[in-house]
């Protein structure tokens, strides 16, 4: 029956647009609360300890995870990369190869993956237990805003921690790096660490992966006070949104490292 | 029924109540001519809904004088907490008038509101206490966002809250480290940190064991009146309320069905209120949610 067929059509037309503008609408309503974030900034800034401690929970506890990861990938790296570059006898690039990777891609990027699922599912388990409990309501009823208190003081402390954790990971992935291809393969060491000097350019190479690793800070430490800010108060409602927290900073990395090595290295290619 | 001994006393039904008429009367009443006691927080034919075809409240008027204890109380989901909220101005009401101190609660913007707030202090259901702070910070909380104290000097008032409900001795516990009572303690003495003007309780008595229980409620009652404060409790705890409150308002399906003092409570013989003071499983508030007929549905599916 043709008019069977066109309710199909304008119900799946219907649920098509409802998801759209479903998703719109938080779009913008996040774009508010990144606007709400940084209007409360100075304010937050004003008690610097509160930040403080935010560093201290998102980027000192996340260094045992990043360091442990840098020297392994390091490591890994030094070994598969030897065995390709040797085949073209250009084993001593080994450190040109290492160095541009981890501080160009593989540190800002894995450091950026590890950091969203120990610190920024930790931040939105946080704000979400306590929005939960009530804590954030008590909050406000005592004239305090919880987004100058609470989400503000985490945000940064996420989007501070991050490049330097990045900046981290990359210097254990050297080392590991140096620690396989030297001491345990044999290359020879000035080869190792002079090519790797003369190859890696500090504004082309190491200050695009630190303004990559400060992009992907901001989308994480965001994801995850906006996420437990408007978690459901309920535990099903802090479980999903701590699973939310990881997947979309996940994909919102992956998508921001391409779009921004597409413009980074335009000139290179 | 007692036949108004005070004038407060009614036991309208509930289809019948006219709240606004209600209200006036009784303010005649407890203003007096000799001594007005001053209205804290007055309630004027409130109503409120979540969504708009159902309403959670509907039409409730409320005059709280200054100085008593008053319970809000009512089977639960009945609307008390919603009560709570909206003179907090958490909620806004759809219409009707929240006066709190003369001051018109839903009108005030955000700055106005958090002025508003300072004088207030509130207990949250099972205390709400910050979790990452000691018991010692919690109660400095709002002292340390709200006043500029040199440090010695806010030591002091923090220990002087928690002295007053008798935990200077668990100002350096975590919270995670208190009994349930002790919480519910230590939430009270951060609510009246900044001596407040009124303190709302949100089910200050859920969960405690009989001890606890009476020992937050001797709190409630003798902080307010050595502070001079204002209370509105929300509880479904009649025996530990009759002894503390001095008016009580029986709150059901978004309507106030019975309103007086303690010992008015216990003479009445209004259905609603014998139902909740004994207990009884069926009444006025029935044990069954709406069915169609069972006879009709067993007999259907036979």
């Amino acid at each position: 029956m043709p008019s069977a067929d066109l309710g199909a059509v304008a119900g799946s037309l219907r649920r098509l647009g409802g998801l759209v503008t479903d998703h719109l609408e938080r779009l913008g309503y996040s774009a508010r609360f990144f606007v709400a974030v940084v209007a409360n900034t100075p304010a937050a800034f004003r008690r610097l300890h509160l930040t403080l401690r935010e560093i201290y929970f998102s980027g000192v506890l996340s260094l045992v995870i990043i360091l442990i990861s840098g020297l392994f990938v390091g490591m890994v790296l030094a070994l598969q990369g030897f065995d390709v570059l040797q085949r073209y006898g250009a084993d001593q690039s080994l450190g040109v190869l290492v160095a541009l990777s981890l501080v160009r891609e593989l540190g800002p990027v894995v450091a950026g993956l590890l950091f969203a699922s120990r610190a920024g599912s930790a931040i939105t388990a946080e704000i979400g237990l306590m929005k939960a409990t009530e804590q954030l309501a008590a909050m406000e009823m005592m004239a305090v805003d919880p987004l100058a208190r609470v989400v503000t003081p985490r945000f940064w402390g996420g989007v501070i921690s991050m490049p330097l954790l990045a900046a981290l990971f990359s210097t254990l992935g050297v080392f590991g790096a140096y620690i396989v291809g030297v001491r345990l393969i044999g290359i020879d060491a000035g080869a190792f660490w002079g090519n790797m000097q003369s190859a890696v350019d500090f504004q082309k190479d190491v200050l695009n992966g630190v303004i990559k690793s400060v992009v992907f800070g901001v989308a994480v430490s965001l994801i995850a006070v906006f996420e437990g800010y408007n978690a459901k108060p309920t535990a099903e409602g802090v479980s999903s949104a701590t699973t939310r927290t990881v997947v979309l900073s996940s994909l919102a990395i992956l998508a921001l490292d391409f779009v921004l090595t597409v413009f980074m290295f335009r000139g290179v290619a | 029924m007692t036949g108004g001994v005070t004038g407060y006393n009614r036991c309208p039904p509930i289809v019948t109540q006219d709240s606004v008429s209600n209200s006036t009367d009784k303010a005649a009443v407890v203003a007096g001519p000799a001594s007005p006691p001053e209205i804290a927080v007055e309630l004027a034919d409130v109503t409120f809904g979540y969504d708009p075809a159902r309403r959670v409240l509907d039409g409730i008027s409320m005059q709280i004088p200054r100085g008593n204890v008053v319970a809000i109380m009512g089977g639960s989901g009945c609307g008390k907490t919603t009560i709570l909220r909206l003179i907090g101005g958490q909620l806004r009401p759809q219409s009707g008038r929240v006066l709190v101190g003369g001051v018109s609660v839903p009108d005030l913007d955000r700055d106005a509101l958090f002025e508003l707030r300072r004088k207030f202090g509130v207990l949250f259901q099972f205390g709400a206490l910050f979790t990452d702070l000691t018991v010692f910070e919690n109660v400095a909380f709002t002292l340390r966002e709200h006043a500029d104290l040199p440090e010695a000097l806010l030591r002091d008032l923090v220990l002087m809250k928690l002295n007053s409900v008798g935990l200077r001795g668990a100002a350096e516990l975590m919270p995670s480290e208190l009994s349930g009572g002790m919480a519910r303690r230590v939430a009270l003495a951060r609510a009246i940190a900044l001596d407040p003007m009124i303190v709302l309780y949100d089910e200050p008595f859920a969960g405690l064991d009989p001890i606890s229980l009476g020992v937050v409620g001797q709190l409630i009652r003798k902080l307010n009146d050595a502070l001079g404060i204002t209370s509105v409790v929300v509880t479904h705890d009649i025996y530990e309320s009759l002894r503390i409150v001095d008016y009580i308002y029986f709150v059901s399906a978004g309507k106030i069905v019975w309103e007086g003092t303690p010992s008015e409570v216990r003479a009445t013989g209004d259905a609603f209120v014998r139902q909740f003071v004994d207990g009884q499983a069926d009444g006025p508030v029935p044990f069954h949610y709406p069915a169609p007929s069972y006879r009709d549905e067993l007999l259907a599916r036979a």
